[in-house]
């Protein structure tokens, strides 16, 4: 038997040629390409009067400015808004340059072109933008309040609202033995991936198409936008996604105004274009993401049981809403985590304000989801004098209830039913892991050591894998080769090395045979995109799928030339022989050349497959009815809605007394993404993930004054952890397959982000005592909560008020 | 993130490098470790016209250690000071400091004394200069002078260098006989610049009393600020020592700014809380040194 591939914890086989420096990012291609550089608003609000280039006009290098007159047809047009939704009432998109008002720091108000990056540097700084500065709304308080709005025709500010119930929950909260009524708070990050986005144009003037390179979640997109922009025919565009140096959601978003602007002008000029951006411009002028501001009321039963929640919250989208309202949605459906809660009311409005765009950011809307019920399952506990982990498991949806249908609709517009999962055992694990039982003993001994520490615990259910579909394509060639490709990109998550495990085991063939594509439009053009946690379920299956088709193609053909019954047969390293007599086989590699009927012999090999070298037993066609020629598979998978995968975090963190650090001693996460392909890539992503958990719940957050200048553009002062910031991370597992895909699988990329600022939170109520309801801390803030808790300005936990209906 | 157009100049020698320095005037900079300064000019905030790198120059590249202290010539290394097991026997403080420098691959070409020309009132060496007393000796063209740190630094990244001049080497003079040095800082991550730093400095009497008790603090104010806190002390022995009294004499003292990772009243708290660490650990360095009779220090490297 070939050794089994599926659920093996194989080293990333990409590895080796990244860590090595052999990586090929955007701004490794293109050496002789043209720069393209931006003018960007210095303005969160402002009108555009005028803009002067004549200071630039001598500078040696310069090729080309464009401004938004300059724009032809459907390139000036506003950008796309993809995912519209009814109740988005007023979506509102911007243009790849200004059309006369700019409504956040950074938007692209002209292009320059010119010979080098450092020239088209020069060359903006000489360009004279007079704008007229217009009042700018900062913050979710201002957008609510109106009193200036961001796009005239808005009113309120207020681009969507939704509301999704099932039961009454008001009156079920009205009506409970208890209830509590608080807000929360968590502000905004980003994806801030190492890469930031770039765009590589080559028009070729012989037949009147161009090749484009984009750091992006999704060629086959970008490549429709760029044909439909553009006005050419699909065929004559082709998108490639280079190695990507880290995407987490901001790269789905496209066309991003360089995507279409770089293409053109490479057009216009007839010259490759290159634009890589930089630092401060990704922080300005690509996405942010998690701003919200949550009203909950809850009531619940003796247990901690919920009988009924009813949030209300405000989202706060920025300048344009090009990505629809994803994130609000998410956050109001995956809100409700493990647990059934009686009535559930959800409403929400999404607001503009004069900030950077707001689309997902791993995670996407969940982290807010789980920190709103995390936190009111800490309230409850609290509330009652009950252990939250005893509080959590009364609300546990259990495993017999599955599929278990929450009522709402998901982000894929399809019922919210879970698929499957194990929350009991779930929550033994990681109290196990984590010591939850033994904590307060624990806590009371560094207690008496003058050491404050806290211990933390939250769920999350994270629906993954949404459709539409994914497709798979896997040929093997006439030296054994297996070439398999899929239209969904990779940025960094090691699709390399999964898919292959699962070809090696669908097809028996060794994985060093087994060669993956990803993410380029010339090998494979029907795709959805790489988000949602969803290529393992979507490519994976597809790819599993096409395995299949090709096996049996495989095992016909080779059927015919042993003289055996193809169900006989098994494919072992490769090659194709009877069980039980393996001596009667033939390599998968000649099933290739005799799966391909030959006039012509270019090679050893081909002679086989040559019309008077090939048995033709019978009169039929060389390539047999429904037949095509060549060892390939191509199928799709299409799922009917998303699978949920699910996990629980647990921490102990250690309050510094006097300077009110927060240090994390130990995490433990215990994970259920189904079967896993590959348990070291699972931990690999739970790890990177709460990592960027960590950074959201103590470290990251976007600086804006009241202006709506963002004032920490850098990695100096947008605090990105380092390695040094994180502590060692323990991961169980759970394995509850899903029902819903033949691979079984659930999605593996977010989860880790997801749960951790609500754990951290509780974890750092518990040692201090005081109450949080917003993230993320800082150790300034933390240091004004003590204070306030000693003048009596903040709530310190345990003071309960008397709730009980009269 | 590139830098506009510049000129640069690699001269061979020291004194060709104030001949550059002369004839370009302020539109010249020098370049030492480049960890600052490529930065400023990436993100277009700083635009000399003519660069002036002084690794080729010669000469520079001297560290030496006397009974009296250290001398740190301009091209020596962060890394290298910060490793060097004589550097940290005559002033350990060097070491403990440095260590909070950054991250090791940008103390492998940041320079001392470019830190100390770059003036960072978050920088932690400028602090110790200030603390130690140190000097800065400083050249140009026919001429010579020796800086201490009140005259050098003259404000948030600004020193009383001229054009064209340029610091050939600091001097950071040793611990005294029955003194100790600590430091410590808050930082929002592993390396960043301080949030609130402070050096200390606790000299001993025959009587093992304190007899001096200096802080230098980091990140407080437009310079690095010393506080002088031996009354606050009360003249008794390290250990019977309430070293909150210095503490709370230096919150009042102290007029931290505030920017977007803390306000002024946690800078403020924190100032008095590192006040207490450092004078606790260097009297108990102090004592520990006296103790032992030969002035070593004992503890941690960091
Ligand atoms: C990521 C990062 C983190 C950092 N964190 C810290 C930190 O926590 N604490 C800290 O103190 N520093 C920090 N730094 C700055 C670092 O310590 C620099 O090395 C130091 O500030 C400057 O030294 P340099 O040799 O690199 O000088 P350069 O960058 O070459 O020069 C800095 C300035 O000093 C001038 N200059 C340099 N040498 C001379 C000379 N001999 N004569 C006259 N003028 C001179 C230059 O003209 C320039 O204006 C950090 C830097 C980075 C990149």
């Amino acid at each position: 038997m070939t050794t089994r591939m599926f659920g093996e914890p194989i080293q990333r086989r990409e590895d080796p040629r990244l860590l090595a420096g052999r990586g090929r990012y955007l701004d490794d291609l293109g050496h002789g390409a043209l720069a393209a550089a931006f003018v960007r608003s210095p303005h969160a609000h402002a009108r555009v009067l005028d803009i002067d280039v004549t200071d630039a006009l001598d500078v040696d290098g310069l090729v080309a400015i464009y401004t938004y007159e300059d724009l032809p047809e459907r390139v000036a047009d506003p950008l796309p808004l993809l995912i519209p939704h009814p109740a988005l009432t007023h979506g509102r998109t911007g243009y790849p340059l200004a059309n006369g008002i700019v409504r956040h720091v950074g938007e692209p108000v002209a292009m320059v072109v010119a010979t080098d990056p450092y020239v088209a540097e020069d060359i903006v700084d000489l360009i004279q933008v007079n704008f007229e500065p217009l009042p700018a709304v900062v913050g979710i308080e201002n957008a609510v309040r109106a009193e200036r709005l961001v796009h005239d025709d808005v009113p309120g500010n207020v681009g969507a609202h939704l509301v999704q119930e099932v039961g009454d929950a008001p009156l079920a909260v009205d009506t409970a033995p208890h209830r509590l009524e608080f807000r929360l708070d968590i502000e905004r990050s980003a994806s801030t991936p190492l890469e930031g986005r770039g765009v590589y144009a080559r028009p070729d003037a012989s037949d009147g198409s161009i090749r484009v390179y984009s750091s992006t979640q999704t060629s086959t997109s970008v490549r429709f936008a760029i044909a439909a922009k553009l006005g050419l025919p699909a065929t004559k565009v082709e998108v490639i996604a280079p190695d990507v140096g880290g995407g987490f959601g901001v790269k789905i978003v496209h066309p991003w105004p360089e995507e279409i602007l770089v293409s053109w002008a490479a057009r216009v000029l007839g010259r490759e274009v290159k634009w890589a951006e930089d630092r401060r411009e990704h922080f300005v002028s690509s996405a942010h993401e998690r701003g919200q501001v949550q009203f909950v009321r809850v009531g619940f039963d003796d247990e901690g049981r919920v009988l009924g929640l009813d949030v209300r919250f405000l989202h706060d989208h920025g300048a344009y809403t090009p990505y629809g309202i994803i994130v609000p949605i998410i956050t109001s459906t995956q809100l409700l985590g493990p647990y059934k809660v009686g009535a559930y009311r959800a409403e929400f409005t999404s607001l503009y304000t004069n900030t950077v765009i707001v689309t997902p950011y791993r995670g996407a809307g969940r982290p807010q989801g789980v920190f709103c019920m995390e936190r009111t399952m800490d309230r409850i506990a609290e509330h009652l004098g009950r252990d939250r982990a005893e509080v959590r498991s009364a609300n546990f949806i259990q495993p017999h209830e599955f599929p278990y249908d929450q009522g709402l609709v998901f982000q894929d517009g399809r019922p919210l039913i879970y698929d499957s999962g194990n929350y009991p055992e779930a929550l033994e694990k990681v109290k196990e892991m984590i010591g939850w039982d033994e904590f307060p003993g624990r806590q009371e001994k560094a207690a008496a050591q003058g050491r404050r520490l806290g211990i933390g615990l939250a769920c999350y259910v994270e629906g993954t894998g949404v459709g539409p579909y994914e497709g798979g394509h896997v040929q093997v060639d006439s030296a054994g080769r297996v070439h398999v490709s899929t239209g969904l990109t990779s940025q960094g998550q090691g699709h390399g090395t999964v898919f292959a495990q699962i070809v090696a085991e669908e097809l028996g063939v060794p994985i060093d045979a087994v060669e993956v594509t990803t993410g380029d439009t010339r090998r494979f053009s029907y795709a959805v995109g790489t988000f949602a946690s969803r290529a393992a379920v979507l490519s994976g299956n597809a790819i599993a799928l096409a395995c299949r088709r090709l096996r049996e193609k495989a095992l016909r053909i080779a059927g015919e030339a042993l003289e055996a019954d193809p169900g006989d047969l098994e494919i072992v390293d490769g090659i194709v022989r009877v069980v039980g007599n393996p001596r009667t086989a033939i390599p998968l590699r000649t099933v290739a050349v005799l799966a391909n009927p030959l006039r012509y012999a270019f090679d050893e090999e081909a002679v086989r497959a040559t019309q008077f070298a090939r048995s033709s037993g019978d009169d039929g066609p060389p390539v047999p009815e429904d037949d095509e020629p060549g060892l390939e598979g191509r199928d799709y998978y299409s799922p009917v809605r998303s699978t949920f995968a699910s996990g629980m975090h647990a921490a102990v963190v250690e309050v510094d007394p006097d300077t009110a650090e927060v240090r994390i001693l130990r995490y433990a996460v215990v994970h259920d993404c189904g079967r896993m392909i590959n348990p070291t890539i699972v931990e690999g992503q739970v790890h990177g993930g709460v990592a960027q958990g960590i950074a959201g719940a103590l470290y990251e957050r976007m600086a804006y004054d009241e202006s709506g200048q963002l004032l920490n553009a850098s990695f100096m002062d947008f605090l990105m952890p380092y390695a040094t910031e994180i502590p060692r991370i323990t991961t169980g597992h759970l394995e509850t397959p899903s029902p819903l895909n033949p691979l079984g699988i659930k999605g593996a990329g977010e989860a880790g982000v997801i749960p951790v600022s609500a754990v951290i939170a509780s974890a750092i109520e518990d040692a201090e005592g005081i109450r949080i309801a917003r993230m993320p801390i800082s150790p300034d803030e933390l240091f004004w909560l003590r204070r306030r808790a000693e003048t009596g300005e903040v709530e310190r936990t345990g003071v309960v008020k008397s709730d009980r209906a009269p | 993130m590139k830098p506009p157009p510049f000129t640069y100049h690699s001269p061979s020698s020291v004194e060709e490098t104030l001949d550059v320095l002369a004839e370009t005037g302020t539109d010249g900079k020098v370049l030492a470790g480049g960890q600052s300064l490529i930065p400023l000019m990436n993100m277009r905030l700083a635009a000399p016209a003519h660069l002036i790198d002084i690794n080729g120059a010669g000469g520079l590249d001297v560290l030496r250690t006397s009974d009296d202290g250290v001398r740190v010539g301009a091209t020596v290394r962060q890394a290298r000071v910060e490793r060097d097991a004589e550097v940290f026997r005559v002033q350990p403080l060097l070491r403990w400091a440095t260590g909070f420098v950054a991250h090791p691959v940008v103390r492998n070409r940041g320079t001392v004394v470019g830190s100390l020309a770059h003036a960072d009132p978050a920088g932690e060496l400028p602090a110790v200069l200030a603390l130690l007393d140190g000097t800065i000796e400083v050249v140009s063209r026919g001429a010579r002078r020796t800086v201490t740190g009140r005259d050098f630094f003259a404000g948030p990244l600004e020193s009383s260098l001229e054009p064209d001049e340029l610091a050939v080497s600091a001097f950071f003079p040793a611990l005294p006989d029955r003194a100790g040095a600590s430091f410590a800082e808050v930082a929002r991550r592993h390396g960043d610049f301080a949030v609130c730093g402070a050096a200390g400095l606790v000299e001993l009497d025959d009587d093992l009393r304190v007899a001096a008790a200096r802080v230098a603090y980091v990140s407080v104010g437009p310079n690095p600020v010393v506080l002088d806190l031996t009354e606050a002390c009360g003249h008794r022995s390290p250990g019977a020592t309430d070293w909150t009294r210095a503490a709370d004499a230096a919150r009042g003292r102290l007029d931290p700014g505030a920017d977007i990772h803390a306000s002024a009243e946690y800078r403020r708290h924190l100032a008095g809380v590192l006040t207490a660490r450092v004078l606790g650990e260097a009297g108990a360095r102090a004592h520990g040194a006296a103790a032992s009779g030969d002035g070593a220090h004992s503890g941690a490297l960091r």
